[in-house]
């Protein structure tokens, strides 16, 4: 294993960028696959499906109507009522939180990847790593009552730093992971020839390494964005008043202000979704690309 | 080791390089690191959250391990565990591979079946809760008898409502993994079964399958663990009822400690947890024949 490493890194790097036209698959027929293809497709796109045609129909109409029907005149009221609750009051939350944890996560994350890339010899940072992996192992869930704790002692309970903070911590073991990995298959003639240059290990760290791996920083930051964005636990043993309410967690209150509203509710879910619904157009081909390469080798 | 760096005198001195480690350890460590250490701290204490905190010995320990809640909680937690991957590994594989393949509509599926990883386990349970009410959901709607059925009020079909809607958000996920996976594999492997005359089904068995050996182990990790912190679908769809049909640890521990103010109980269940987690995590490692995280970092 050690041997593939000492052999010149960019013949590693071409056979990745190879990877994906290969298609070693191509042109022969999956019927198993195939089969399991469409079945899944109608199990995934049904109830989307459903939620999105719901969302649209008055409340009076949802009950009569037949579930898989469009609606006979669609209505956008119910997004108007989910606007008239404090939804942009939560949105706002929600993005303070994932913004404030995911931009310090991935910035530390990536230090840490070049540095115990780059400084495998060091006992220290072996040890940092066998941390970090050890953090993959762990269900980092079953911490929640000494985080709360911990939260109360510094007095941020009921403030959006609390859900930052650990959210911040939950979020470096798979980051870390994930660019160390990338940053591992830059040409190491490169690193050479910056230190040749005298460029300093920092500016390394940002002229050489950065650009380099933006594919996995990018990809990095859109799968830490997803879970803190999602994140459910946190908010609800940290945050106590609706001010500081997050979205996965309005929706859980809305459940029960709305009652049997079922129109309303799923229309709260749409809008709770469509921020990341956005991102992933945009952001689409580059998680699929970076998860893909990320999480299988 | 020593292998992976080309000479050891120009990269001797260890420079700022252990610096840059030091913002992530002191987050991880903080709230990670500090937190797994106090939780079986606190499994020897007394507290219900608000008030101070005082130590009780083995009393929570006792309280728990003698509770018949606990076996139970380990029960549906491993049922679970063991039902969602037998569920969801196949699946994922069959997806994966068929993903990985040329075909022209595939980027257009691979758009769609990402779509809920999107949404938050807390959507996904809110809105399958309202799809399967027993008198105004899409059963009902539609008079179909055997969709109308009372699904979250009957231990078993709550348990496999509960499985059903975690593939449903999940299988994305890992069936991603297996179609990078599989892109990986030689095709050379493939041209010379073809021309030894196997088959499609012998292909996969004999090459795809075995070549997925360390992508089966790494999904597999990542869902069994995973599988440990199913909290928020649970709490929200089922609440871990009726009864306790679907009480898994996780959400045991947010019961006794956060709506029972059982603190101490609570960190003998999260330490558990954590036991659990890293037996799994261990017992995985070794079936698969190598650490998943060593083989990380050698690059393979």
């Amino acid at each position: 294993m050690t041997t593939t490493l000492t052999k010149p890194q960019p013949q590693k790097t071409a056979r990745r960028e190879r990877g994906h036209r290969r298609g070693t698959t191509a042109g022969r027929r999956n019927w198993l696959g195939g089969l399991a293809g469409w079945l899944w497709l109608a199990v995934v796109v049904i109830p989307l499906y459903w939620i999105l045609v719901t969302s649209l129909k008055e409340q009076s109409t949802y009950y009569a109507s037949n579930p898989l029907a469009l609606p006979t005149d669609p209505t956008l009221d119910n997004y108007r009522l989910v606007f008239e609750s404090d939804f942009v009051s939560y949105l706002w939350n929600s993005v303070v939180v994932t913004v404030g944890a995911v931009v310090p996560a991935v910035a530390v994350s990536f230090m840490a990847a070049y540095a115990i890339v780059r400084g495998w010899r060091m006992r220290f940072l072996r040890v940092v790593n066998g941390l970090f992996l050890m953090g993959l192992a762990i269900p980092l869930q079953a911490t929640v009552i000494p985080v709360y704790l911990i939260i109360i002692k510094l007095q941020l309970y009921d403030s959006l730093l609390a859900l930052i903070l650990p959210s911040i911590a939950f979020a470096i073991p798979l980051s870390v992971l994930i660019l160390a990995n990338f940053i591992r298959d830059v040409p190491k003639e490169l690193f050479d020839s910056m230190r040749v240059d005298g460029a300093t290990e920092w500016g390394t760290l940002w002229r050489l390494a950065a650009p380099l791996t933006r594919p996995a920083i990018l990809t990095v930051t859109i799968f830490n964005a997803l879970t803190i964005w999602n994140g459910f636990l946190l908010p609800l043993i940290l945050t106590q008043s609706p001010s500081q309410r997050t979205l996965p967690l309005a929706l859980w209150t809305f459940q029960g202000e709305y009652g049997v509203n079922v129109p309303a509710l799923l229309a709260a879910v749409v809008l709770t979704t469509l921020p990341l619904i956005i991102l992933y157009v945009f952001g689409r081909r580059q998680l699929l690309s970076g998860l893909t390469a990320g999480f299988s080798r | 080791m020593s292998a992976l760096t080309s000479s050891p005198a120009r990269e001797g001195r260890p420079g700022i390089l252990p610096w840059l480690a030091v913002p992530a350890l002191l987050f991880f460590v903080g709230f990670a690191v500090v937190p797994l250490v106090g939780v079986f701290l606190l499994s020897f204490t007394t507290w219900d959250g608000i008030g101070s905190i005082e130590p009780s010995g083995l009393t929570s320990w006792r309280a728990v391990l003698t509770d018949p809640g606990l076996p139970h909680a380990l029960w549906v937690t491993f049922l679970v565990m063991a039902v969602s991957w037998a569920v969801q590994t196949p699946a994922s594989i069959l997806l994966g591979t068929f993903l990985a393949g040329r075909q022209r509509y595939r980027a257009v599926l691979s758009l769609i079946y990402f779509v809920p990883l999107l949404l938050s386990s807390a959507a996904i349970a809110v809105a399958y809760k309202a799809l399967l009410d027993p008198n105004f959901g899409l059963g009902a709607g539609l008079g179909f008898d055997w969709l109308s059925k009372d699904w979250l009020g009957r231990p078993w079909l709550a348990f496999g409502v509960v499985i059903f809607v975690v593939s449903w958000q999940f299988v994305p996920f890992h069936s991603l993994i297996y179609q990078g996976g599989v892109q990986q594999i030689p095709k050379s492997l493939y041209e010379a079964a073809q021309l030894d005359g196997a088959g499609q089904i012998r292909q996969f068995f004999s090459i795809t399958l075995p070549q997925l050996k360390y992508t089966i182990i790494t999904s597999s990790t990542l869902m069994v663990v995973g599988s440990l912190t199913f909290f928020d679908l649970i709490f929200v769809l089922t609440e871990g009822g009726p009864g306790d049909a679907t009480r898994v640890l996780a959400l045991d521990m947010y019961k006794r400690g956060f709506q029972a103010s059982l603190m101490g109980p609570a960190s003998v269940i999260a330490v558990i947890l954590v036991l659990v987690g890293l037996a799994l995590a261990l017992l995985l490692r070794r079936l698969g024949g190598r650490d998943a995280g060593e083989s990380q970092l050698e690059g393979v």
